[in-house]
């Protein structure tokens, strides 16, 4: 009774693993069942470098979107990287205790306010700032690498600060024992020391930034055409979906489907080269 | 320009950073709250909204967002945690390990978006469940798992080891272990983890907005369409409804998160207070 | 020689993976008697230990050859429950190990497990086990406080309570009053003098002093191997190996 008993338990927690993740085969099935079609019926590099997506005319070209998500990422890594590293040492090496138990569940909430929240703040308050000071309709990809910079503070702070503390404490020490100052030592040992888990911290920012979805609708004014400066409105992968999933049918659906299976591979490179940079430790 | 001034520079540059980011931290809140706040009063929050919004209160969709997030809990906690236990406690590191875990990562990293999509098609479109409360929660119950099977895992593992050889070496097996020990110990950390989801799923958009709906009257039961908090806010201010209400709305998902966090933290708070040690 | 032979402990060899962490040990430990396993760091003593009531398959990479025959019956064949031979062959840890719990429950613990569940019973126990353990006086008032607000001796006594409650036929104890203050040590020795009535016992001591003052018979042991075992006053007074002479006056160690 008692070995059955103990035999049972193990395999309900296993079963229970095997379901949660099966949810991953899910999602990978279900999308591809549902876009492949359509990117086998356009042709990959057609649909991946095509210019034009006007579904109405049954055209499905997504580079422009493809653009778009790698413009916006990158003006969010280029804002929010530095500053967020910056914050991590602080809170590892210079904050005040109090200074510090303010500043990590700020970040918390950070993490947690709704992103439709910075999307709206973003709306109502940057892009009037850059239509007003900077020029073009506001609506840009400046704006939304803004919002995206400050959604992707936490990971990249939080990340890069566990990694930080996660180091033996006598690599400071014996850097201080030899005379370095602590700038120096955070600089020339800790920051090498902790590089790959501000690494992991930078790629898992950037799959948040490719991601997101409603905030960027709010604020990239989603022109589907190649932009040539940072105030000219495009439109993500992401947003692609978002906006028009609520009235697409047919064929339309399967291209927003396909669009899916694009993000999805991007995301799961970025997800498997961070989980590769962490674990080589 | 010695070390000396170096240090100075690089101090003066990483404290500006931080307080920067408190800052617009600071501001955001103040320049949403300053204008929700005041539209926040009884009858907002206890009327249906009329009139797309324009008017009334935000009644239902408080209690779809309730329906929608407990729901989505009470299905991903129980795979969350069995999730958890069984890497922590089942399994010794070999490949099974790897593959779980890679999944359970893999699974944190895909946009919210991509949930909507295949919440949609399978929830909505290939079980039949139509926009309603239970596709949005089954939805986020599969978004929130990875979260739920990170914190709890960390809190089984944060459990020092020895707890477990003295409740072997008092004769328990490992069942009795796992609950008499092992569990009550790491509890602080995972309802952690359960009431961050809470928040996850409170401030989600795409992904319900996809597979619950966006219909306005009170969900009257678990396959009646619904709009979240988060979807409503969105609508209102993406179509311009009404500003006022939009502000109002999103004070009131401000005060929601800000409360989870609150909690959450005694929660680990406590953890630490209780002095586990090793 | 074969006299009330608890314990016989025939040819064992243990490994952690490749490493060999005891080399060929044979040894026979006596019922009602206190058996001090002595020897330097790594010696290979926590691993025996752990090898009496096979705490160590709970460790990865572990494979072992010989025999441990517990009153005759080898602990490792199939048909040996172990929860039952746990209960049987009990153990105390170098720190002091409370369960976060209160200082009852932490006592309770075992009973419970074994559906001895009535309150009464367990009452019972917990009041016959902390007397015994010389902490019922120190405790009898808070019994619902966590036994984390307990000093670190007062912790180590509760632990070798909650072994008693098991009602065990062997105790083993791996370095107990390491951590601890001598008026502690000196409690948790005086316990174990009166406990060898009635039990088995089985003491890595923390030093050589500790083996002289408390032991019945000796075994010292070193890299893995036993180099010698026999009565205290033997051991301490004519020890037959000079490796035995080094280390118990301090050569090294």
């Amino acid at each position: 009774m008692k070995t059955f008993r103990e035999n049972l338990s193990g395999y309900i927690f296993m079963l229970l693993a095997l379901s949660s993740i099966s949810a991953l085969a899910l999602i990978t099935v279900f999308i591809i069942v549902q876009g492949a079609p359509l990117i086998a019926d356009v042709g990959v590099i057609d649909f991946i470098f095509g210019m034009t997506w006007a579904p109405s005319q049954g055209e499905y070209g997504i580079f422009p979107m493809i653009i778009g998500s790698l413009s916006v990422t990158l003006g969010a890594v280029i804002l929010g990287v530095p500053v967020g590293i910056c914050c991590a040492i602080f809170l590892a090496e210079f904050a005040p205790v109090k200074l510090r138990n303010l500043f990590r569940p700020a970040i918390q909430l950070l993490a947690g306010i709704p992103s439709v929240v910075y999307g709206f703040w973003g709306l109502i308050f940057i892009v009037p700032f850059i239509r007003d000071y900077l020029g073009g309709p506001g609506l840009s990809i400046l704006a939304a690498s803004v919002i995206l910079a400050i959604m992707i503070l936490p990971t990249v702070i939080s990340i890069s600060e566990v990694s930080i503390l996660a180091l033996p404490r006598q690599y400071k020490e014996g850097a201080l024992a030899l005379g370095m100052t602590h700038w120096q030592t955070i600089f020339y040992v800790i920051l090498p020391a902790a590089k790959s888990g501000i690494v992991a911290a930078i790629i898992l920012g950037i799959g948040r930034a490719i991601g997101e979805t409603m905030a960027v609708i709010m604020v990239v004014g989603n022109a589907t055409a190649i932009p040539t400066s940072i105030l000219d409105p495009v439109r993500t992968l992401t947003t692609n979906i978002g906006i028009e999933m609520g009235y697409a049918s047919g064929e339309h659906r399967q291209a927003l489907f396909a669009t899916g299976i694009v993000l999805f591979i991007i995301i799961m490179v970025l997800n498997s080269l961070a989980q590769y940079i962490t674990r080589k430790k | 320009m010695n070390s000396r001034d170096h240090e100075r520079i690089a101090k003066a540059l990483i404290w500006t950073a931080a307080l920067f980011v408190l800052a617009v931290l600071a501001f955001i809140l103040i320049y949403i709250l300053a204008r929700g706040l005041p539209r926040l009063d009884w009858e907002f929050l206890t009327e249906i909204p009329r009139n797309m919004g324009r008017s009334g209160g935000v009644s239902s969709t408080i209690v779809g967002t309730l329906m929608v997030t407990s729901l989505a809990v009470a299905i991903a906690v129980p795979f969350g945690i069995g999730t958890a236990f069984y890497l922590a406690e089942y399994t010794r590191g070999g490949y099974i390990t790897r593959i779980i875990r890679f999944c359970a990562e893999s699974l944190a990293g895909i946009p919210s978006i991509v949930y909507g999509l295949f919440g949609f098609i399978f929830f909505v479109i290939f079980l039949g469940l139509g926009w309603s409360v239970i596709s949005g929660a089954l939805t986020l119950s599969v978004m929130i798992l990875p979260t739920l099977i990170r914190t709890s895992e960390e809190a089984i593992r944060a459990v020092p080891n020895i707890y477990r050889e003295v409740s072997y070496s008092l004769s328990a097996t490992k069942w009795q272990t796992i609950i008499k020990v092992v569990f009550p110990s790491a509890l602080p950390g995972i309802a952690n983890g359960i009431i961050l989801s809470v928040g996850r799923c409170i401030a989600e958009t795409a992904a319900v907005i996809l597979t619950a709906g966006s219909a306005l009257r009170m969900p009257s039961s678990v396959f009646s369409p619904t709009r979240t908090m988060a979807v409503h806010f969105y609508i209102l201010a993406m179509e311009g409804i009404s500003m006022e209400n939009a502000f109002g709305t999103a004070a009131l998902l401000i005060i929601l998160i800000f409360l989870i966090n609150v909690v959450a933290n005694t929660f680990v708070n406590r953890f630490v207070a209780k002095g586990v040690k090793r | 020689m074969s006299e009330n032979i608890k314990i016989a402990i025939k040819n064992l060899s243990f490994y952690y993976r490749e490493k060999c962490v005891i080399n060929d040990l044979s040894l026979n430990i006596r019922g009602n008697e206190i058996l001090c396993v002595l020897g330097p760091a790594n010696s290979g003593i926590t691993t025996l230990l752990r090898a009496l009531n096979r705490l160590c398959d709970l460790d990865a990479g572990v494979s072992m050859k010989g025999e441990i025959l517990l009153d005759g019956k080898n602990i490792r064949d199939e048909d040996v429950n172990v929860t039952e031979l746990r209960r049987r062959v009990g153990m105390v840890f170098d720190v002091p190990t409370p369960l976060p719990m209160s200082i009852y429950d932490n006592i309770a613990y075992g009973p419970r497990l074994h559906g001895n569940k009535g309150r009464r019973e367990i009452d019972e126990t917990v009041e016959s086990t902390l007397r015994m353990a010389a902490l019922w006086d120190d405790v009898k008032d808070r019994l619902e406080l966590p036994a984390m607000s307990l000093s670190g001796g007062q912790q180590q006594r509760l632990c070798m309570a909650r072994v008693l409650a098991m009602n065990p036929e062997v105790i083993l104890l791996d370095r107990p009053c390491s951590g601890l203050d001598p008026i502690s040590t000196a409690k948790i020795e005086e316990s174990l003098t009166e406990l060898k009535q009635e039990f088995t016992i089985v003491l890595a001591p923390h030093n050589v002093q500790q083996a002289s003052r408390v032991s019945d018979r000796v075994a010292f042991m070193l890299m893995g191997s036993l180099i010698e075992e026999g009565k205290n006053a033997d051991v301490f007074s004519r020890p037959k190996d000079q490796k035995t002479s080094d280390y118990i006056t301090g050569r090294f160690g």
